[in-house]
């Protein structure tokens, strides 16, 4: 993975110099709450419900197991002893003080992190492909890529204070891991369809919140050399021209949807235009010497099949319905990625203890060359597992309560943390998602169901991604109670589709009951191997009204 | 209001020709240039809005020594691209920022073309100039290229790589 060279070792060292100060300023009344707010927020401190929250920055995905011990030391010493990992790829502690976040920022320095604008109207961390570099299907490692990005956002000086906040995302692989199509720019890596070299896509307009939108594509093919230039062209046009009248109409899909696509990229031509020749070698260069650290692993000569591994799923039920759901397919033979829940049936999706995290770490060491990733998703991820090792591997994480065997299946559920925690929510989410896993908790009956994506939001902002859910739940507040709404047909993979809304409201109570009879309609209707989705999108939304009225009884009365 | 560079505070020899007859360097909007605003004598300035056009304003280069940008908020960013812009498109004058910038924002400013800074009454007094050049002095070397900028991380980069890998 990445290491920080003396300049980003420095760099990072005077950013927190500079929040110490900046704390400072505050406390002595050179700077005022409103002057201290954004330079609070573009060091990743929110002020929560109850307490400040300290988003701290994963960039792409990416920690060592070192890094992850440093989490737990954190989240000992200043926090409940838990973090939460988050649909940005990020880490949140929820307890953290003021005072002490100075102190907190030294000591992720000290293993090489930050927490540098993962909030704020700037450019966000940048989130890739959890497989990055060792998924089978992938066309070029996009984390050189998003490491370049993460160089070049961090203090950009003209794009600091944007209209609003500004999420990119990097894919290299076929199928889409990263949600490009709900970011507010997305690079992918693709192949020219005539000259076979490799270079950019930009999409851009994507993206959540209460005006869901799907991402379009804004460069068909930026070369290598060209990548910041472009990005730059995107970044000015919207600095310039997107909205600041209203912080709702003000992110960039807005701004592309009001001028339509052609005249957005005409914009974004006229800018290349102005700016001169888009090639820089210095980009070249500089993508280079970060690929060096993302070069090849050493992986052992393996056979393609492991003995031990098939012998162990002949014999263990529980472990062979947990390799169903947890691996992928690696680039070297007798591997495996190994995608890791942290969604125990009835625990907050994406929390994990610090004793949980010691001991991940410690697996990480053992099985996985020391690195681990986390996943949109909530998950975790362990990436060079020897299909050998993995029976043990399942074994131990099973006493850490991590074994859970629900990737991508209905309890495998992405949440914001929700009236929980949050100053903006407007309903709960986590308990929400609990008593629906507890709901489904049956692993046979998950499995037959098969992968189906359920995605909770408190608020109407999104972060629980609830419009690309297979089934989306969004919490909103109705004279005084909670009301969740249910929308059918999302997709947050390449083929980006916005959720249809089903009907009115539900109570908290009678939400869980009314996933179960769409997801029995499902399985009444669907055609041999057919899964939800597919089902969803042969039968349309409209279909499954009649399954889901059955039970807003509420609303008649 | 307090005018400071990089170097501090400085003093501003130029007046807005609409707060009265002046003997000096005048500052005129757009509207006052096109109705034909001269300064009695001396150098001319040109204030203009954050949303202003770069074609509007790159036609006075040749007859305006300062162009003044306004920023009505520090959170509104739009000032640092039209800089930039002005500075892409030719502009060798003085470039000022007037508005309620901070001084974590001075080298923000300074790297995409502005010159000085036009402080609203009051905020250098909570805001002392030495904060301000404390600023400039945070950040060894940024990431990106700027306006007359020295150096950045990846010219260290270069410098500091082994002769094999240039």
């Amino acid at each position: 993975m990445y290491r920080y060279d003396e300049f980003d070792e420095r760099f990072v060292r005077e950013r927190v110099a500079q929040f110490r100060d900046q704390v400072q300023r505050r406390i002595d009344g050179a700077l005022t709450e409103e002057e201290f707010r954004p330079l609070r927020l573009q060091n990743g401190l929110y002020l929560q419900l109850h307490a400040y929250m300290l988003r701290i920055a994963v960039p792409y995905g990416v920690l060592s197991s070192r890094q992850l011990r440093a989490l737990a030391t954190i989240a000992d010493r200043y926090d409940r002893g838990y973090g939460h990992f988050t649909t940005r790829q990020n880490l949140q502690f929820n307890w953290p003080k003021l005072r002490d976040a100075p102190d907190i920022l030294e000591l992720l320095a000290d293993v090489q992190m930050h927490t540098i604008q993962t909030s704020g109207n700037c450019i966000r961390n940048t989130t890739a492909d959890q497989f990055a570099g060792v998924a089978a299907d992938e066309i070029e490692d996009p984390r050189p890529v998003a490491e370049l990005i993460r160089q070049w956002s961090s203090l950009h000086p003209e794009f600091a204070f944007l209209p609003r906040k500004f999420k990119i995302a990097v894919n290299g692989a076929t199928e889409d891991r990263a949600v490009l199509k709900a970011h507010d720019v997305a690079v992918r890596i693709i192949r020219h369809a005539e000259t076979g070299e490799t270079g950019y896509q930009i999409l851009a307009g994507g993206g959540l919140g209460r005006t869901p939108m799907i991402g379009k594509i804004v460069v068909d093919f930026a070369p290598k050399g060209h990548l910041l230039s472009h990005l730059e062209a995107v970044m000015r046009v919207y600095n310039a021209q997107g909205r600041r009248d209203n912080k709702y109409k003000a992110r960039i899909k807005i701004l592309v949807h009001e001028i339509g696509l052609p005249e957005f990229k005409a914009r974004i031509a006229a800018e290349l235009e102005a700016e001169g020749p888009s090639f820089r070698q210095e980009e070249v260069d500089e993508l280079a010497r970060i690929a060096t650290f993302f070069a090849r692993k050493e992986y052992e000569t393996l056979a393609p099949h492991s003995r031990p591994y098939e012998r162990a799923r002949a014999a263990n039920r529980d472990f062979a319905q947990w390799a169903d759901t947890a691996l992928f397919a690696h680039k070297a033979d007798g591997y495996a990625i190994v995608t890791v829940s942290l969604k125990p049936i009835g625990g907050p999706p994406g929390d994990m203890t610090s004793d949980q995290m010691r001991a991940f770490a410690d697996l990480a060491d053992r099985y996985s060359l020391g690195e681990l990733r986390v996943s949109h998703a909530q998950n975790l991820v362990l990436p060079h597992v020897k299909k050998d090792d993995l029976f043990a591997l399942w074994r131990a994480l099973g006493e850490h309560g991590l074994s859970t065997a629900n990737v991508g299946l209905i309890t495998d559920i992405i949440a914001c943390p929700g009236l929980d925690y949050c100053a903006l929510a407007t309903a709960r989410s986590i308990p929400i998602a609990q008593a629906i896993a507890q709901r489904f908790a049956d692993p046979a009956r998950q499995h037959d169901i098969g992968p189906l994506n359920i995605k909770i939001s408190g608020c109407i902002n999104a972060c629980g991604h609830h419009h690309v859910g297979h089934i989306g739940i969004l919490g909103l507040e109705k004279s005084g109670r909670e009301s969740y709404q249910i929308t059918l047909g999302g997709d947050a993979s390449w083929n980006a589709a916005i959720g249809e809304l089903l009907g009115p409201g539900l109570t908290a109570d009678e939400t869980p009951a009314a996933i179960e009879r769409l997801v029995d309609f499902y399985l009444a209707h669907r055609l041999s191997g057919e899964t939800f989705i597919e089902t969803v999108k042969r039968l349309g939304a409209g279909a499954f009204k009649g399954a889901f009225a059955g039970v807003s009884r509420h609303e008649a009365a | 209001m307090k005018l400071l560079d990089r170097n501090g505070l400085k003093a501003d020899v130029y007046r807005r020709m609409s707060e009265g007859q002046f003997d000096g360097p005048g500052i005129v909007s757009l509207a006052e240039l096109a109705d034909g605003a001269q300064p009695a004598a001396g150098k001319l300035g040109l204030a203009i809005e954050n949303t202003a056009n770069v074609r509007d304003v790159e036609r006075h280069f040749d007859s305006v020594t300062l162009i003044v940008i306004h920023f009505p908020s520090f959170g509104d960013g739009r000032g640092f691209t039209l800089a930039r812009r002005l500075r892409r498109a030719g502009f060798g004058g003085t470039l000022r920022a007037s508005g309620p910038l901070i001084p974590d924002q001075f080298a923000f400013a300074l790297a995409c073309g502005f010159d000085e800074v036009e402080l609203p009454e009051g905020q250098i007094e909570r805001q002392p100039v030495e904060q301000w050049r404390g600023a400039l002095t945070a950040f060894s070397a940024p990431y990106q290229q700027g306006y007359r900028r020295p150096r950045t991380i990846l010219e260290e980069r270069r410098r500091n790589a082994p002769e094999a890998a240039r």
